[in-house]
């Protein structure tokens, strides 16, 4: 026994050292590449589901080949469920592109994952709107590391079956008369961005709150965001993070009201579940496609943002995800000619009413002069609420 | 030459015994000891909250966090409560199944209860909780036979999870106390009935005593494995969060490791207390 524990400390001693002397140097940011090489032949993508389809999930649903067979970069693909997962996945070095939302996109660049894009390469940048080029979640010191993909909102997503009357407001999940009626099937993101939705609420029907930014919360408003979602979590049948979770219940009625994305209620597809844009409007989305300061297949991946841009097959995910498409020529090449009318597409009004997905940080992003509460403590606050 | 070898070995057993261990000592180590110094290491880093890089420098922020903090010490005896829970159950279902499959079913009879015992383990660990997730949901297997009779299903949470895992998990619990129960002589159950023992008093003085080693080292498999399962509580487990739970959120998705290998001290702890607990009553000695 004494000798397993001599080995045993010197097994800690040793491993502390190895530890200490191996630390992982990322790579330095890198200039933006000035002309492309030949194609690598492959590209491997990470992205939101229904980004990269290739017709597995549904014939017809299939943008992916015709890239394969332009280009010649055979693709594979991996989905996340939350930005935080995809930030580790991202950090293996396994993936050129990344599609990233808000709350990923800079803690991409903070960390050095993300290589800097020169958009001369990428021909169809041209037709981006241009109030979604040069955001402060793609753009840092003047240097683009992406290229905008398309943006929409979270939903509010019920069944009609339960929910009778068709609700108009968040209140449907955060006010406790109107949890009551669905105790046990009501569902929520299970992310800690999630609080930014209960800051978003209290913003529009509390404002003694003060918030003005559902990302730039003092301790003081984290905790009503806090003590508001405590209250929700006792009428939570369960959470969700992985998007199929929420389908198989939606569809077997254990949750009836709650969360969405209009990518969920479309692939139900079922009459009697329904999704709206309740008025306080919402939390939402503005992804952009990343490179990977560690891509293997650069050219490629050059060639995917080209083509990912592309009107037809930004038409034809974005339709598919149900969000706004990125460009005018996008628009014109949906199957559903109301497609952009219907997600406001390029109505910077509309998308400036958004609540984009944020990471927050300690520097209040809405430029209070107080001390804001960052990611670190929305995650250890997100797991006390589930308690 | 290998004479002299030999001879060397013949005078020093324990240069014999340490070529001989050598190798399997060396891969026990290199996996599991140091993947363990690893773990205590990890706990006592930090993370950049935004960049998410580790910053490897010492310092007991995190362990004073998980000792003080209210969720763990919830979250710890919540898992603690279901894996005994899991384990009563298991002990309970296991004990009349085992003897009966030991000592009064006929040889085929055992052998086709052996493997219908068995089969269970040939699926997938990830179908039978999705299936208990069906059987559990609204309209589901559960409440189609129980509404006649005017019961209902329990829905996700944490008694879907105990169900599950004690599901789960049976397998481990019943072959054990099977071979337990085989070992036990049919002549020491006549020799008890000659001197006048009845059923039950044989059953409680003279085979429950000997099978208590195999009864905890089945409870051993379902205690631990239960302790640190977390896929099923995400299957079926609604809202509620066990300690696998919080390693796997802290690993997973707030990316940081050394907060979730702080947390995964926890069930070791816990593990190496009912161990040592184990061992005083001896039951290691009959294993």
């Amino acid at each position: 026994m004494k000798s397993l524990a001599t080995a045993l400390v010197s097994a800690v001693a040793l491993t502390a050292l190895a530890a200490c002397g191996g630390g992982s140097d990322s790579a330095e940011t890198s200039q933006a590449v000035e002309e492309l090489g030949e194609k690598e032949g492959q590209v491997s993508i990470l992205a939101w589901p229904g980004y990269v389809e290739d017709g597995t999930n549904d014939p017809e649903v299939d943008w992916v080949t015709p890239f394969e067979e332009q280009t010649g970069c055979q693709v594979t693909s991996k989905t996340y469920g939350t930005s935080d997962e995809a930030l580790n996945l991202a950090k293996t070095g396994e993936y050129d592109v990344v599609a990233a939302s808000g709350d990923l996109s800079l803690r991409l660049i903070a960390s050095k994952e993300a290589a800097a894009v020169n958009t001369d390469l990428v021909p169809n940048y041209a037709e981006v709107f241009d109030f979604l080029k040069n955001t402060e979640w793609n753009t840092v010191d003047g240097v683009n590391y992406g290229i905008p993909h398309g943006y929409g909102a979270n939903l509010l997503q019920y069944n009609t079956d339960v929910v009778t009357e068709a609700p108009t407001s968040w209140s449907a999940v955060f006010e406790e008369s109107e949890l009551a009626k669905y105790q046990g099937k009501v569902t929520a993101y299970d992310s800690p961005i999630y609080i930014a939705d209960a800051a978003l609420y209290l913003m529009k029907h509390d404002p003694d709150s003060g918030i003005t930014n559902p990302y730039a919360l003092d301790q003081e408003q984290l905790d009503a965001a806090v003590q508001l979602l405590k209250t929700q979590r006792k009428y939570v049948g369960e959470y969700w993070s992985d998007y199929l979770k929420l389908i198989s219940a939606s569809e077997t009625g254990d949750t009836v009201v709650g969360t969405t994305w209009q990518v969920i209620v479309n692939s139900i597809g079922k009459d009697n579940i329904r999704a709206v844009l309740p008025e306080e409007g919402s939390t939402a989305w503005n992804d952009t496609w990343m490179l990977s300061a560690q891509a293997e297949n650069p050219n490629c991946g050059y060639a995917w943002l080209d083509y990912i841009v592309s009107p037809k097959a930004n038409a034809q995910a974005t339709e598919y995800f149900g969000e706004a498409p990125n460009s005018e020529a996008a628009c014109a090449e949906t199957t559903d000619p109301k497609h952009c009318e219907t997600y406001h597409a390029g109505d910077e009004e509309f998308s400036k009413s958004l609540w984009y997905w944020r990471t927050p940080i300690k520097e209040c992003l809405d430029g209070r002069d107080v001390e804001c509460t960052d990611y670190a403590q929305w995650t250890a606050a997100w797991t006390e609420i589930k308690g | 030459m290998s004479h002299r070898v030999g001879a060397l070995l013949g005078r020093y057993p324990a240069l014999r015994l340490g070529l001989l261990i050598a190798a399997p000592l060396t891969w026990l180590v290199a996996v599991y000891v140091v993947a363990l110094a690893a773990l205590l290491v990890t706990a006592l880093w930090q993370v950049d909250s935004f960049t998410g890089d580790l910053e490897r420098t010492v310092s007991l922020e995190n362990l004073k966090t998980v000792l003080t903090g209210e969720l763990y010490r919830t979250v710890t005896l919540r898992t603690v409560g279901v894996a005994a829970l899991v384990t009563v159950i298991d002990v309970l279902i296991a004990l009349p199944i085992a003897f009966y499959m030991a000592k009064v079913a006929t040889p085929r009879r055992r052998r086709i209860l052996l493997i219908a015992v068995l089969t269970p383990l040939w699926a997938s660990y990830l179908v039978k909780a999705f299936a208990w997730r069906a059987t559990l949901s609204d309209g589901g297997l559960l409440e189609w036979l129980g509404t006649p009779i005017g019961l209902q299903s329990p829905g996700y949470g944490l008694s879907a999870v105990v169900m599950t895992q004690a599901y789960i998990w049976l397998p481990y619990v019943i072959l054990p106390i099977f071979a337990g129960l085989e070992r036990v002589p049919d002549s020491l159950l006549e020799a008890s009935g000659d001197l006048g023992g009845g059923p039950v008093h044989t059953l409680r003085w003279v085979v429950l005593p000997l099978l208590v080693p195999a009864v905890i080292a089945g409870s051993i498999f379902s205690f631990s494995l239960t302790l640190g399962d977390y896929i099923t509580v995400n299957i079926v487990g609604g809202t509620s969060q066990m300690l696998g739970n919080l390693v796997f959120v802290n690993a997973g998705a707030a990316n940081n490791l050394p907060l979730a290998a702080t947390i995964a001290l926890i069930p070791i702890v816990v593990m190496l207390g009912y161990l040592a607990a184990v061992r005083r009553t001896g039951a290691l000695d009959n294993l």
